[in-house]
């Protein structure tokens, strides 16, 4: 795994059709909407697709497990070739965003199902499903129907179902969305168990950056239908390209032209960095790393000084984020007392500044 | 999911019930006038016939009347057919409703405005139009003589034929409209799980829509049971072989009235214990 | 309630047995239905200049002549209008026991006209104004050389018969027991043109129905005289009735079927005379 950008273009083309793994990239055309999505990952990989509503993620995962037929490119895992091979047949099982638990079976003929198809006596198939639940930790809920599941209890049956046919390929569609805040916490940590042991690919839809970051060894970020950036979930917290990554990491984010220390933005500023560099470049910092003032501050060290007006304010845990507008839109956030300090309220005045050791400049 | 159909389906719905339905209930006196009022005149229209039957029936002579044999032999014929009727129903009309609902294909609804051509064709005209067709003569009978030497007219088959002609778009349209608010996902699902498109019907599907199939199943038998013009036309009318009881009922209201209103006591009897045993047992069965 | 129901179901048979031309005669029939407005008022009719609608409930065997009468005599008396509910004959009997405004009843039976008259519904006393035999009707060319009634006991034939308890029917069973025949029918029909259909349709190889049904026929099924027909004719009798609206008009229709002009219609169409 590299910490380098990819874009979809250039992604390795896996010219070795022996590899293990999977090696895909995903053309999918409906009317206006254009998927291309290109996906490499080995045995063993978590990677997570990440995006907007509306992105592709879906589509995506649909087009890997057969449901949602290619426009073009290629799909190999452990180097057969999938594309033209029904769903039934594809060694690719899927946990569905809500699961889709037969609700005439029991947990336990729900995980039966699959071996089930694949060839295996009812009773064989019934001591494996038995396995996997006891596995999940709901050995005494095998003979409960699906409605008389919990939310978590029915994620973990999902799974189970899904990984009782042994697949190659692991897809889950937005696996914690259907959960509470709380269940969710405990959910991901044991799903997160989970897929560190799967031995094969495993894909994971989500729009969730926390989800995406504590189960994916790697993350792929697709808007519009196309990958905007690719790595691992540090790498991209700390370099987001795209205003969509910087506000899930929580940054703020701007593009410019570096000549040294100073980087020309092109929202119209200059800003300072540390860092010097050449050319395009992307500049970051954190909104904790602004400090607001009332008046225009003297004798401050601070070189990135800009006048702004409050636009917006709202409560983020137990600090409020303001959002500026003025020479500079950014985010900033302040403890509550110093909020009411500062008086600020939507329209009030304010002078920002951040120091340069606390932005983060990299090459566009 | 079993708790919505379409429209098409309204009609199996409100023959279901269902105890999901039962929690939202209120009270008779917190229903709107507006509702209220056309809802008791449209219960008095339809009841009063009945009750008139009631009325008028030979209550005196009815032991004399219902002892003769060919009331019971008209009775048993009856649900016989219209039993058989029904499974033949089943096994064309559900897969036949799973392709309208499941599958694209070009001119799919003008099909399924075929499939509901028997709703609208005067009972008799399909009779005739199945006499054309299946009949000793007809454009595929006259090969099932020849080939098969079976012919279906005059034959206890061909009631059974007729009844199915008659039932079978009850059955469809019931399906189809539990078909369409079922969640296809499932059927995916099940095929990510390894499972071919049929074993996902039979497996998942199939269970999934069983009240609907149960209604549609039930409105199919009833209208068979009651199925009078294309029976006649298409089996004619021979006491033990091709008299259902709705010939009977037609045959003794030409001579003796009250013969008549005995026997459709005694059909409409039959149906209402049935319908309602059914009933009882899916709600059983739903809980 | 119930009778009209039936009523209307006879009606929908005859037209799948009489075909596409007997739906459109009764397009026609069931439209001048709705003309028939509040015209008729018998009242007002003290003059012998005729007008208005008269409404004739008449069996199905004699829709054909019938309605030819009808429109001879809508010529002969302009201004007036001959409106016809042709069925089974003991279906129209309890219609117009049950109360439905008719001028005149020309049943196919003494038994069906009986039951009018027994109701004391009539304002005359019936008359037989035709007869109606018995014929065999078979496939055209009759390829199973049928040429008696105890050829029909053939097992290999398929054979319809009416219903016993339509008139057709009971004259037939009449005419088996008088030559001491039996006789398993494949079905027994529900009205006489239904059990002419299966023989038009080729379904049965014969059916035991009226002359006149025959005739009306044409070429699609062969007609076979058979001499225990005598055993069992039937007459058809006519009466004014006792709420008739058109008291006048009724009258002079009923004078046209018993003449000579009306004796011709009605004998052309294979009837017998009185």
């Amino acid at each position: 795994m590299t910490d380098i950008d990819k874009t979809a273009a250039d992604t390795g083309s896996g010219d070795d059709p022996a590899r293990e793994g999977l090696d895909a990239r995903l053309l999918v055309e409906r009317g206006s909407f254009r998927l291309d999505v290109a996906l490499t990952a080995a045995p063993g990989d978590v990677v997570a697709l990440l995006g907007p509503n509306g992105a592709g993620k879906t589509t995506a995962l649909r087009a890997l497990a057969g449901l949602t037929p290619l426009s073009g490119g290629r799909l190999r895992l452990d180097g057969a070739e999938l594309d033209g091979t029904p769903p039934e047949s594809r060694p690719v099982g899927v946990v569905f965003q809500d699961y889709l638990l037969f609700p005439h079976l029991s947990a336990l003929d729900n995980v039966a199902f699959g071996p089930r198809c694949q060839g295996l006596g009812k009773a064989q198939a019934r001591a494996l499903a038995a396995e996997w639940l006891a596995r999940m930790g709901l050995a005494e809920h095998a003979g409960a129907k699906p409605r008389r599941l919990s939310g978590g209890q029915a994620q973990r049956v999902a799974l189970a179902r899904a990984l009782a046919i042994r697949p190659r390929l692991l897809l889950l569609d937005e696996p914690l969305a259907a959960l509470d805040a709380r269940t969710r916490l405990d959910i991901r940590s044991q799903l997160r168990r989970h897929l560190a042991e799967f031995e094969a690919v495993a894909v994971l839809v989500t729009h969730d950056p926390l989800d995406a970051m504590v189960l994916a060894d790697r993350l792929v970020v697709i808007e519009g239908g196309r990958v905007v950036q690719e790595g691992s979930p540090t790498h991209i917290a700390r370099h987001p390209r795209t205003d969509y990554i910087a506000q899930l990491v929580g940054l703020n984010l701007y593009r410019g032209r570096s000549d040294g220390h100073t980087v020309r933005l092109d929202a119209g500023p200059a800003l300072t960095t540390t860092e010097p560099l050449t050319g395009e470049v992307f500049v970051a910092f954190p909104p904790s790393a602004v400090t607001l003032h009332r008046e225009r501050p003297t004798g401050t060290s601070a070189r990135n000084l800009w006048r702004c007006e409050v636009s917006g304010l709202e409560t983020h845990g137990d600090q409020i984020r303001a959002d500026l507008g003025g020479e500079l839109a950014l985010a900033a956030d302040l403890t509550t007392v110093a909020a009411a300090e500062l008086g600020l309220h939507p329209g009030a005045e304010v002078w920002a500044t951040v120091k340069a050791a606390q932005t983060h400049a990299y090459p566009a | 999911m079993t708790s919505s159909y379409d429209t098409s389906g309204a009609a199996a719905d409100t023959l279901k019930g269902g105890p999901r339905r039962r929690r939202v209930r209120t009270g008779v006196r917190g229903a709107p006038l507006p509702l209220l009022v056309p809802a008791l005149a449209g219960l008095v229209f339809l009841l009063l016939p009945l009750v008139a039957l009631l009325v008028r029936a030979p209550w005196s002579t009815m032991p004399e009347q219902l002892t003769s044999t060919e009331v019971w032999q008209a009775l048993r014929l009856s649900l016989l057919c219209a039993t058989a009727a029904t499974a033949v129903s089943l096994v064309l009309g559900v897969p036949l409703a799973w392709l309208l609902a499941r599958t694209d294909f070009p001119g799919r609804g003008l099909v399924r405005a075929l499939v509901t051509l028997p709703l609208v064709l005067p009972p008799v005209v399909g009779g005739v139009a199945l006499l054309m067709a299946l009949g000793r003569n007809g454009v595929v009978g006259q090969w099932l003589d020849s080939w098969f030497g079976i012919t279906l007219p005059f034959t206890t088959a061909g009631v059974v034929v007729a009844e199915a002609f008659v039932a079978m778009p009850f059955l469809v349209i019931s399906v189809e409209g539990t078909l369409r608010a079922a969640d296809p996902r499932y059927e995916e699902a099940a095929t990510t799980l390894g499972a071919s498109r049929f074993t996902a019907f039979r497996r998942v599907t199939l269970p999934l829509i069983a009240p609907g199939v149960a209604a549609g199943s039930v409105l199919a038998w009833a209208r068979a049971l009651g199925e009078f013009g294309a029976t006649i036309t298409f089996a004619g009318n021979f006491p033990g072989r091709t008299q259902t009881m709705p010939l009977a009922v037609y045959l003794a209201l030409q001579n003796d009235p009250e013969a008549a209103i005995a026997l459709s006591l005694v059909l409409l009897a039959v149906s209402i214990a049935v319908l309602a045993g059914l009933r009882d047992r899916w709600m059983t069965a739903a809980s | 309630m119930i009778t009209r129901n039936v009523q209307r179901t006879r009606r929908t048979l005859q037209v799948a047995g009489a075909g596409v031309a007997a739906l459109l005669a009764l397009t026609a029939c069931s439209s001048s239905d709705s003309d028939s407005s509040a015209t008729s008022d018998s009242s007002s009719s003290a003059s012998p200049k005729l007008s208005g609608t008269v409404t004739v409930f008449a069996a199905a065997s004699l829709q054909e002549s019938f309605t030819t009468l009808g429109k001879q005599f809508e010529k002969a008396h302009p201004g007036t209008k001959v409106t016809f509910n042709f069925g089974g004959s003991d279906t129209l009997a309890a219609s117009i026991t049950g109360g439905a405004p008719a001028d005149v009843f020309a049943a196919a039976s003494p038994k069906t006209m009986a039951i009018v008259t027994d109701k004391k519904d009539n304002a005359t006393t019936p008359v037989t104004f035709v007869r109606n035999q018995l014929e065999i009707a078979t496939l055209p060319g009759n390829p199973d050389k049928v040429s008696s009634l105890k050829d029909l006991t053939n097992k290999d034939l398929k054979v319809v018969l009416c219903d016993k308890t339509v008139p057709c029917g009971a004259a037939a069973q009449k005419a088996l027991d008088a030559s001491n025949l039996k006789l398993t029918p494949v079905s027994y029909e529900q009205d006489v043109k239904s059990a002419l259909n299966k023989v038009e349709l080729k379904e049965a190889d014969a059916a035991v129905v009226y002359k006149t049904d025959v005739h009306a026929a044409g070429d699609k099924v062969e007609g076979v005289e058979f001499p225990e027909s005598s055993e069992a004719i039937n007459d058809y009798p006519i009466a004014l009735l006792k709420d008739a609206p058109n008291a006048a008009a009724a009258k002079a229709f009923i004078a046209l079927v018993q003449s000579a002009e009306g004796q011709k219609v009605l004998s052309d169409a294979g009837f017998l005379k009185p």
